[in-house]
C-alpha cells in the first residue's frame, strides 16, 4: 500500500485533536522559553557583548534560537510520542485495521511533527516580534525555514525511533545529538570565527548549521549561493532519511 | 473487483496460507472458508496461531504462502478495499485512554474517511447499541475494562463493516458483561454481518458460532459446527468424577461404547447411556459417596479431546 493524502491526513487528525485537548498547558512553555533566554543571554550575557556578527548579541542570539525551538519541538513528537504509541499504547496496530497504510501513518507523523516545530518556532518568531528583534520584512522569509527545519529533525528522529531498542536510550539522542548540534551550529557565536579546519568540516556535515544559516540570511535580507546549498541539505537528507524510514515502519507494523 | 453483492461467494477463502518466523510455521497450510452471514469461529489454545491467521485475514500480514481472498479480493493487492468494509476488534483495547468514547469514534471513523455528517449519525447510533452513551464523555481512562470493551467494538463498527473480526471479545470480562456482549454479538448476526471471532472459551463459541474450526501448533484439527463436532468426536452424555486408574479399571471392565478422557485425578466419560456407570460408580462406593457430574457433552470436552489430552476408545 502507498501513500494517500486523506488517510495520511486522518493521521495528523488523530494527533491534532489529542493537541486541541491540552493546548492551553503544551503553548504556554512555547512562549515562557524564549523569554527566558531572551532575557538571561540576551539581556544578561549582551550586556558585556557590545556586539556579535554585526549586530547587538540579542539580535544575534534571534535567528538560532527560532531553529532550535523548531527542532525541539519536531524532536519531541517523533521520539518519546511516537516510540509510546508504536509500543506502549499500540496506537498503529489498531489504525493498520483501516485503510490507513504504514506509509500514510509515517507522512502523517511528521507532517504532525512539522505542525509542533512550527508552532514552537512560530511562537518564537512571535515573541521577539513582540521584543523588537526581528529587523525587516526579508526576516519572514524565516518563517518558512521553521517547517523545513521540522522536517528535517522530524526525518532524523523518526528514523532512530524506528530502530530505538528501549525509550531510555532516547536519553542519548537528546543529550549526546541535540545539545551538541545546539552549541556548535553558529547560535551562540559564529562557528567560522572561533572553529578551524576539520571542525568547520564536521559542523558542515551536521544538520542544525544549514536552518541556522538560512534564517540569518533572511534576516540579512541577503541570500547567497549557500543558501541554496543549505535548503538542498536539509531537504535531500530528509527524503533520505524518510525513504529509509518507510521500509522500517512496513516491517514494524506487518510481520 | 465484483460490485453486485453474490450470495455464493464466500466472505473469507484462504487456501493453503502458511506463516513463518524464523523458520518457525506459525501457521501451517490451514484452508478457511467462511459464508455469508455466519458467525465463524477459530478456536485454539493459547499460541495455537489464531491471532497470526487474523493479521493475515486483514492484510498486516503477508502469508508466507498460500492466497487469501476476502470479499472475492486478493487481501494483499487490494488491502485498503478490503479494510474499508471490514472492522477488527483486537484482543486488547487500544484507544486514546485521554479522550473520551465519543471522540474515540470520531477519530476512528475518520481513518476511514466517513464524512462527518454520517460519522456524527454512526457515532450516536453506536453509542446506544453498546449502551455507553452515559458515559460518552467521559475520559476512557476512567472507564471499566466492561465499558472499555464494548468501546473497541462500537470502533470497529464505525465503517458499518460487512465483515466483523473479534479477537478474544470477551477474555478477562465477568460473567454479566460476556452475556450481555454475546446478546450484542448475535445482534449483529441478525442484522447479516458476517463475524469472525476467536476464542479459547468453548462456552462462548458453542452459544455464537455456526461453524468452528479448532487449530493446535497452527494446523487445523477438526472443523464443523459445534453439536456435529460433539456427535462425531464423542458421545451425547457425561459422567465425571474423581477416580484412580485401578478403580477405573474395576468400573469401566466390559463396558463398551465409551470415550475416556483423563485429566489428572478426574475422570470424564462419555457414553450414550451413563446412568448405568454411575450405578456401577455407587456400588463400588456402597452409596452415594463420591461427587459425580451427569451432564450433556459439550465443545469443551472436544477440544480437550483433540487437542492433546490423552484420549482413549474404551
Amino acid at each position: 500500500m502507498s501513500l494517500s493524502a486523506r488517510h495520511t491526513l486522518s493521521v495528523w487528525r488523530r494527533n491534532a485533536s489529542l493537541y486541541r485537548r491540552t493546548w492551553k498547558v503544551n503553548l504556554l512553555p512555547n512562549f515562557f522559553e524564549p523569554v527566558f533566554y531572551l532575557t538571561a543571554i540576551g539581556i544578561g550575557v549582551g550586556a558585556y557583548i557590545t556586539e556579535m556578527g554585526g549586530v547587538s548579541y540579542v539580535e544575534f542570539l534571534v535567528p538560532g534560537l527560532i531553529c532550535v525551538s523548531a527542532m525541539h519541538g519536531a524532536s519531541f513528537e517523533v521520539t518519546y510520542n511516537v516510540y509510546v504509541r508504536l509500543m506502549y499504547e499500540k496506537s498503529y496496530s489498531v489504525i493498520v485495521t483501516t485503510p490507513v497504510s504504514p506509509d500514510d501513518i509515517l507522512i502523517g507523523e511528521v507532517l504532525w511533527a512539522i505542525t509542533r516545530a512550527s508552532i514552537y518556532g512560530g511562537g518564537f518568531f512571535i515573541v521577539a516580534g513582540v521584543f523588537g528583534l526581528i529587523p525587516g520584512v526579508s526576516a519572514l522569509l524565516a518563517v518558512l525555514v521553521i517547517p523545513l527545519t521540522g522536517l528535517m529533525f522530524a526525518s532524523i528522529g523518526i528514523a532512530v525511533t524506528l530502530r530505538m531498542p528501549r525509550i531510555e536510550l532516547f536519553s542519548f539522542y537528546f543529550t549526546l545529538f541535540l545539545t551538541p548540534l545546539f552549541l556548535f551550529s553558529s547560535i551562540f557565536f559564529p562557528i567560522d570565527e572561533r572553529l578551524s579546519g576539520v571542525w568547520l568540516n564536521v559542523a558542515e556535515v551536521l544538520p542544525l548549521l544549514h536552518p541556522v544559516r538560512l534564517t540569518r540570511a533572511a534576516f540579512a535580507g541577503e541570500a547567497t549561493m549557500t543558501s541554496v546549498w543549505d535548503a538542498s541539505y536539509i531537504i535531500v537528507l530528509s527524503l533520505g532519511l524518510l525513504f529509509w524510514a518507510k521500509g522500517t515502519m512496513r516491517k514494524r507494523l506487518s510481520s | 473487483m465484483q460490485k453486485t453483492p453474490n450470495d455464493t461467494q464466500p466472505i473469507i477463502e484462504a487456501r493453503g496460507v502458511t506463516k513463518t518466523f524464523d523458520g518457525i510455521e506459525a501457521v501451517s497450510g490451514l484452508n478457511l472458508t467462511v459464508p455469508p452471514g455466519i458467525c465463524f469461529g477459530l478456536l485454539g489454545p493459547n499460541g495455537a496461531g489464531k491471532t497470526t491467521t487474523l493479521r493475515m485475514l486483514y492484510g498486516v500480514s503477508e502469508p508466507s504462502q498460500g492466497q487469501i481472498k476476502i470479499f472475492g479480493m486478493d487481501v494483499g493487492r487490494n488491502t485498503r478495499a478490503v479494510r474499508a468494509r471490514l472492522g477488527v476488534t483486537l484482543q486488547d483495547n487500544v484507544m486514546m485512554e485521554n479522550m473520551s468514547s465519543r471522540d474515540n469514534l470520531f477519530i476512528h471513523g475518520r481513518h476511514h474517511l466517513i464524512g462527518e455528517a454520517l460519522l456524527a449519525q454512526r457515532v450516536a447510533e453506536l453509542l446506544e447499541f453498546l449502551e455507553i452513551g452515559a458515559d460518552a464523555d467521559k475520559k476512557v481512562l476512567k472507564l471499566s475494562g466492561g465499558f472499555k470493551r464494548r468501546l473497541s467494538i462500537a470502533m470497529s463498527l464505525i465503517n458499518a463493516p460487512e465483515l466483523l473480526i473479534l479477537d478474544e471479545p470477551t477474555t478477562g470480562l465477568d460473567p454479566a458483561v460476556r452475556h450481555a456482549l454475546w446478546s450484542k454479538i448475535r445482534g449483529l448476526k441478525g442484522d447479516g454481518k458476517t463475524i469472525l471471532l476467536t476464542t479459547h472459551y468453548m462456552d462462548e463459541a458453542e452459544r455464537l458460532c455456526d461453524q468452528v474450526m479448532i487449530i493446535n501448533g497452527g494446523k487445523a484439527i477438526r472443523q464443523g459446527a459445534p453439536r456435529q463436532l460433539i456427535e462425531d468426536e464423542l458421545y451425547p452424555n457425561a459422567l465425571e468424577f474423581d477416580c484412580s486408574s485401578e478403580e477405573e479399571q474395576r468400573l469401566l471392565e466390559g463396558a463398551s461404547e465409551l470415550v475416556k478422557l483423563r485429566t489428572g485425578t478426574r475422570l470424564m466419560v462419555f457414553a450414550k447411556d451413563t446412568e448405568q456407570i454411575l450405578t456401577r460408580l455407587q456400588k463400588l462406593d456402597g452409596g452415594n459417596r463420591r461427587a459425580a457430574i451427569q451432564r450433556p457433552a459439550n465443545l469443551e470436552d472436544v477440544f480437550l479431546a483433540v487437542t492433546g489430552t490423552h484420549l482413549e476408545d474404551g
